[in-house]
């Protein structure tokens, strides 16, 4: 298909309009889903409808942030989350740096206040951080006056990861509120269940978990006022859910004495077509990323049809892109 | 050389007395209790609506010299101590090179003679290097001056070393202060296991990991006839360890930290290095059996594990970041406004907490107004406001977690052997 050059310029300048024209989030950064309110997670959602539709562009571009520069700093091996904040940030003009480093220079004896007075002399607009350790996005925030965005730290939270997973959920179901959504595997570890748990229960989810007991610590289902079912029983958590999402397990949990071996940790918890069929027909599949094939998730789960796992890497662009422009203040040109 | 202080109230626990009326300092020695004293040529000291009181020991100080007078020095830790109104320190062994042999626990009190506001007791290191493998010189190091030993921080975990260290610290007369900890419990962790550290993905140190070892420490006491004193207690279930063991008799006494009597465990919430300390901050169930073993008896002392840590490493990431926070000058503040301002204790049992009991469990000279006892004397003004500003902190450190909190009650002097070495109203 060919179209006239004019025509592209124009889409190019053409703005999404956001669809709650004077709404903006009650925050300077993003750090969790725990503190916002429904109706911030709600314009975050519908924030990315509209940026959705810019990535299924020829021309991905909006000029919403030009001019503006987005460092992403990831302490943590990473390279769909990073690849995803940087094309968002691309695609609405911003400039971008990535720094990837696997070893903190905090090791050589540089302290987070050093790392954040870099930072402030280079006069970056937002600041996109992954760490190992929870909380250091929070620790920056503190000295930074620009927005900063968790990207996930230690086993805290990884907020973008819920809103796109949420944004995925809505788009097939139509709605979050009512589902029952089952959430399997090392819960204690993964902030990607905690910032979950937080969101779908905030708009009306039943969240139920399952895993290993090791794994399922005591005041778990206290994450939550109401909403959230802990159950050492996986086919418990799993019947009649509307979704399930598998947690990816890092393998080196093994080693302490969480489990006793991969192959008993596949056979009781892995998600197999076998165990889904305690789940709803039309069930839908999710997995962070990236998978252990035939641990948590069985291949032909992840492959099949109810599987959106490659929708949820398309969305997390639409999210991301949304978050930017919402705590960035891009303005309508 | 006289001093007199006029009109105050007297509260000695070592002689049941709490009576309003003077009290005489001649030459460095307390002299005479009465309802109105007066001698020609005495410095006097007007000490209306305060508490007179046996000087303050602080059973668990870290006073970071030698090693890393970067964070703290003998000389700046004493005048903290002076100015929150101790007149008595225990020093921790963990310094650089550790208190595990007689040259370090001579040096530590000629410095403290040279430079030290107020005493210095160094407490000797349980095992060489605080390795936790083999014995350290004790009985050289008790020749020396050491009034205790403990391998503070990084507990013994070998119950048969501990064993021995008991048995030979009996000999000695000198208690085994130990910091509760089972590691392989709490490996990795930074914070109480509970609902906060789920919350906010950091590794919990749970409860148990205390309570173990303090059970431990109790039957090893009960088998060795050893005095265990058990350092900053922080659970429930640890204090009620405690009591049980104390109503069979078995040798075992403990403390509390004043940040352990007023915080939970959401003063972590914000990833706020100034909260992390070890044992963690627990919970509120913690805090009111903690307040019911401060009233019962079942807690001995209050001592702050004042533990020094330069700005740069507290703002580091939380993980990384050391545990400890000062606590020298802010002590008495809390214990007076948390505590006895909340009904909780009386003046009596407060002096208990501070002098009269940290002297008993350390064999410490004072602890008493007897006349004849050196006048180391605490004066708390009960209504004095207090606000914690650690930037007027004496000690080097400024890693508390109270900055800013308004308090009711505060020292007003601090006499070490008949010397004023803090006043509230003089530089």
């Amino acid at each position: 298909m060919t179209r006239e050059p004019t025509e592209t310029r124009r889409e190019t300048e053409r703005e999404p309009s956001s669809p709650h024209p004077r709404a903006r989030l009650k925050r300077k950064d993003l750090l969790g889903i725990r503190e916002l309110d429904p109706e911030e997670i709600l314009l975050i959602l519908d924030t990315a409808e509209a940026f959705k539709e810019v990535s299924e562009r020829e021309v991905k571009k909006v000029p919403t942030l030009r001019g503006k520069t987005v460092v992403n700093l990831f302490f943590e091996p990473s390279t769909r989350t990073r690849t995803s904040f940087e094309l968002a940030a691309k695609r609405l003009s911003a400039d971008t740096v990535s720094i990837a480093t696997t070893t903190s220079s905090l090791m050589k004896g540089e302290t987070l206040l050093d790392t954040v007075r870099t930072l402030e002399a280079m006069a970056i607009d937002a600041l996109v951080v992954r760490h190992s350790m929870a909380g250091v996005p929070h620790q920056l925030a503190r000295h930074l006056p620009i927005p900063v965005i968790n990207a996930g730290d230690g086993a805290h939270e990884h907020p973008t990861q819920a809103l796109l997973d949420a944004f995925t959920i809505r788009e097939r179901k139509g709605r979050i509120a009512g589902l029952k959504v089952a959430i399997i595997g090392d819960l204690l570890h993964s902030r990607v269940a905690r910032s979950n748990i937080y969101l779908l229960t905030k708009l009306g989810a039943s969240v139920w978990v399952s895993g290993p007991q090791t794994l399922l610590p005591p005041h778990y289902e206290e994450l939550v006022p109401d909403g959230l079912y802990v159950t050492p029983k996986i086919e418990e958590a799993l019947e009649g859910a509307d979704v399930v999402m598998a947690l990816r397990l890092q393998l080196e949990r093994q080693k302490e004495c969480f489990f006793p071996s991969l192959k008993e940790y596949a056979f009781r918890f892995g998600l197999t077509r076998d165990r889904l069929r305690w789940a709803k027909e039309d069930a839908i599949i999710l997995h962070p990323g990236p998978m252990n094939r035939g641990i948590e998730i069985a291949s032909d789960v992840a492959d099949g049809p109810h599987s959106l796992i490659l929708d949820q890497v398309a969305n997390g662009v639409a999210v991301r892109m949304a978050v930017l422009y919402l705590l960035m203040g891009g303005t309508p040109a | 050389m006289r001093v007199l202080i006029k009109s105050g109230t007297i509260v000695d626990p070592s002689e049941r007395l709490e009576m309003k009326g003077d009290l005489l300092v001649e030459d460095g020695i307390i002299r005479e209790i009465a309802p109105e004293i007066s001698v020609p040529e005495a410095q006097v000291l007007d000490v209306r609506g305060c508490i007179v009181a046996p000087g303050f020991i602080d059973l668990h100080v870290h006073l970071r010299e030698p090693g890393r007078e970067d964070v703290e020095t003998i000389e700046t830790g004493t005048h903290a101590a002076a100015a929150g109104g101790f007149t008595a320190v225990c020093a921790m062994p963990n310094t650089q090179p550790v208190n595990d042999n007689r040259a370090v626990t001579r040096f530590i009190l000629e410095r403290a003679r040279e430079v030290g506001a107020v005493r210095v007791y160094p407490i000797g290191a349980i095992t060489q290097g605080l390795s936790g493998e083999a014995l350290a010189e004790i009985g050289e190091m008790r020749e020396a001056g050491i009034i205790a030993i403990s391998d503070d921080g990084q507990p013994v975990m070998n119950a048969q070393i501990m064993r021995r260290a008991m048995e030979y610290a009996r000999q000695l007369d000198i208690p085994v202060i130990d910091h509760c900890e089972d590691k392989s419990l709490s490996a990795g962790g930074v914070m109480n296991e509970g609902l906060w550290s789920l919350r906010l993905g950091l590794k919990g140190i749970p409860a148990a990991a205390e309570e173990v070892h303090v059970a431990r420490d109790i039957i090893l006491a009960e088998l060795t006839g050893a005095h265990v004193h058990l350092a900053h207690v922080s659970t429930a279930f640890s204090i009620e360890l405690v009591r049980q063991a104390k109503r069979r008799g078995v040798r075992v006494s403990c403390e509390v930290t004043p940040h352990h009597f007023t915080l939970t465990e959401e003063a972590v919430r914000d990833y706020d290095t100034n909260a992390k300390v070890n044992p963690p901050l627990r919970t509120e169930r913690d805090i009111r059996a903690i307040h019911e073993a401060l009233v019962d008896g079942t807690i001995d002392a209050i001592a702050t594990d004042h533990a020094p840590h330069h700005p740069d490493e507290k703002a580091l990431e939380f993980e990384r970041a050391p545990f400890g926070i000062v606590g020298l000058e802010t002590a008495v503040s809390l214990a007076l406004d948390r505590l006895v301002h909340q009904g909780l204790i009386g003046w009596m049992r407060l002096v208990e907490l501070f002098s009269t009991n940290p002297a008993r469990i350390a064999n410490l000279p004072g602890g008493t107004l007897k006349p004849g006892a050196v006048a180391d004397i605490t004066i708390l003004d009960p209504t004095r406001p207090f606000i914690v500003r650690s930037e007027q902190f004496r000690s080097k450190g400024r890693n508390t977690p109270f900055e800013g909190w308004h308090l009711t009650g505060a020292v007003r002097a601090t006499l070490v052997a008949g010397r004023v070495v803090y006043h509230a109203d003089r530089p």
